[in-house]
């Protein structure tokens, strides 16, 4: 496999200067070397934290939804 | 499926090992006596109906809700759902005492963190929830004759409060599993207090039409007097949807809780708690949940258009009626004859027609309802 199949491809997201230079001031000693990869981290972090909350938004597990299955059945709701 | 309304369905059910454990120490509580409308708002937050609220309101949230119909968390509330109790007993209260809701049998209903001890202006409540001090408005006539202090906080249920009927009593929960399992994505729900006439048929099945299943949620508790007894709004239901519904598309299921004619507040209320059940859209018709000339007719439709946040949709009608030229139920949006033409499933007509023994027009009620209204004596709230 070439080093040109292993490329990520970029597009280019536009912020406020006034808050890019915010990010370059919270940036200093983290080891991010730049605006853009640090706020690539961010926005991970947020985005795997909105997945995470969408799992355990999953109101019942397998058991308890069985346990409910059955109080449906013996009232007629479901057959 | 929509989600719950703020996100997450709220189950306040208290561990089997630690129900009983607080079982085994009861005395060491202190104990408030609950009333019956009361239980139901218990168990209505226990079980998610009134999610996200996990309690009775804090003074933020009291305050919050009455100024900006939000919680302090910014998920819209219509109104506060708050515990009174007197001035006695509240001096027998510290916040973060533990103390046991008990119903009237001395049963201990449900646990309670207090986190707030506070005054309310009975006044200020009435106007801001209902627009009115008037206390021949119910609700306005309920908070006056609250008690004088507010405890907020958490609770978490220890016994359920037997349902008025147990076979149609669905939490939540349940309603969301039946949906899923019925392949139901979209839901309409319809909020009812009256046994069912032809008009309420032709919007059940019109909100239907454009979705997948229709939830018939009635209202179940507290009334007004001359309002429908409650068994007899769910045996007219039970009769309509054997006869002329079919049976994959209609769930019909009871809502405990006691009306407040708080009209276009207590339609958000309404939305809010079916959202909960998992319903995406609500009919909401003319002169929702209104009592007297309180409100406008159509108050409870525009009152969404603030709330473009809710989730849940409403579908709005705004008036229907048979009409003798088309011979059809039908609405001011579709039919174009003129007034004269147009019968308008007047409430009172239906009435009297039923406190005279008869059965009503057949156009107007289906024979089979009418048959099962005429069957009580005094099939009205006295």
């Amino acid at each position: 496999m070439s080093e040109e199949d292993h490329k990520v491809e970029y597009t280019t997201v536009s912020i406020p200067k006034p808050l890019a230079e915010k990010v370059k001031e919270r940036m200093k000693g983290t080891g991010f070397s730049s605006v853009s990869s640090y706020v690539t981290y961010v926005l991970r972090q947020v985005i795997s934290s909105i997945e995470e909350e969408g799992r355990s938004k999953q109101a019942f597990s397998k058991e308890e939804e069985e346990k409910v299955k059955q109080r449906l059945r013996d009232l007629g709701y479901i057959d | 499926m929509i989600e719950p309304h703020g996100g997450r369905l709220i189950n306040k059910e208290l561990p089997k090992t630690e129900k009983t454990r607080i079982l085994n120490s009861t005395d060491e509580f202190e104990k408030v006596e609950i009333d019956p409308p009361m239980l139901k708002v218990i168990k209505n937050i226990t079980f998610g109906v009134f999610s996200p609220l996990e309690g009775f309101m804090t003074q933020n949230d009291y305050h919050y809700v009455l100024e900006h119909m939000y919680l302090e968390n910014n998920v819209a509330w219509p109104f506060p759902i708050v515990l009174d109790v007197s001035e006695q007993k509240a001096r027998n209260f510290n916040l973060n005492d533990r103390i046991i809701l008990i119903d009237s049998l001395k049963t201990p209903i449900a646990l309670m963190d207090i986190e707030d001890i506070y005054n309310f202006n009975k006044k200020e409540f009435a106007e801001k929830v209902y627009g009115t001090i008037d206390q021949n408005h119910p609700g306005v006539n309920s908070i006056f004759k609250m008690k004088d202090k507010l405890i907020g906080g958490e609770i978490f249920l220890i016994n359920e409060p037997k349902p008025v009927f147990p076979e149609l009593d669905l939490k939540p929960l349940e309603t969301r599993v039946l949906f899923k399992e019925k392949k139901w994505d979209r839901v309409v729900a319809f909020q009812t207090r009256n046994p069912p006439h032809i008009g309420h048929e032709y919007v059940q099945k019109a909100g239907l039409t454009y979705v997948d299943g229709l939830f018939i949620n009635p209202v179940i508790g507290k009334k007004k007097i001359g309002d429908f007894l409650d068994e007899v709004i769910i045996k007219a239901y039970q009769v309509l949807i054997q006869e002329y519904f079919p049976k994959d598309r209609v769930v019909l299921s009871t809502f405990e809780t006691e009306m407040r004619y708080a009209g276009p507040k207590e339609a958000i209320f309404h939305a809010i708690a079916r959202k909960n059940f998992g319903c995406d859209h609500i009919i909401i018709g003319r002169d929702h949940a209104g009592v007297g000339d309180y409100y406008g007719p159509y108050d409870a439709h525009k009152i969404f258009d603030n709330f473009p946040d809710l989730g849940i949709e409403p579908i709005k009608f705004r008036s229907f009626s048979k009409c003798s030229k088309c011979n059809a139920v039908v609405n001011d949006k579709v039919c174009p004859h003129p007034l004269k033409m147009q019968n308008f499933f007047a409430g009172t007509e239906i009435r009297k027609a039923l406190q005279s023994g008869k059965p009503p027009d057949p156009e107007i009620m289906r024979p089979e309802v009418a048959k099962v209204i005429l069957n009580y004596k005094n099939p009205f709230v006295t």
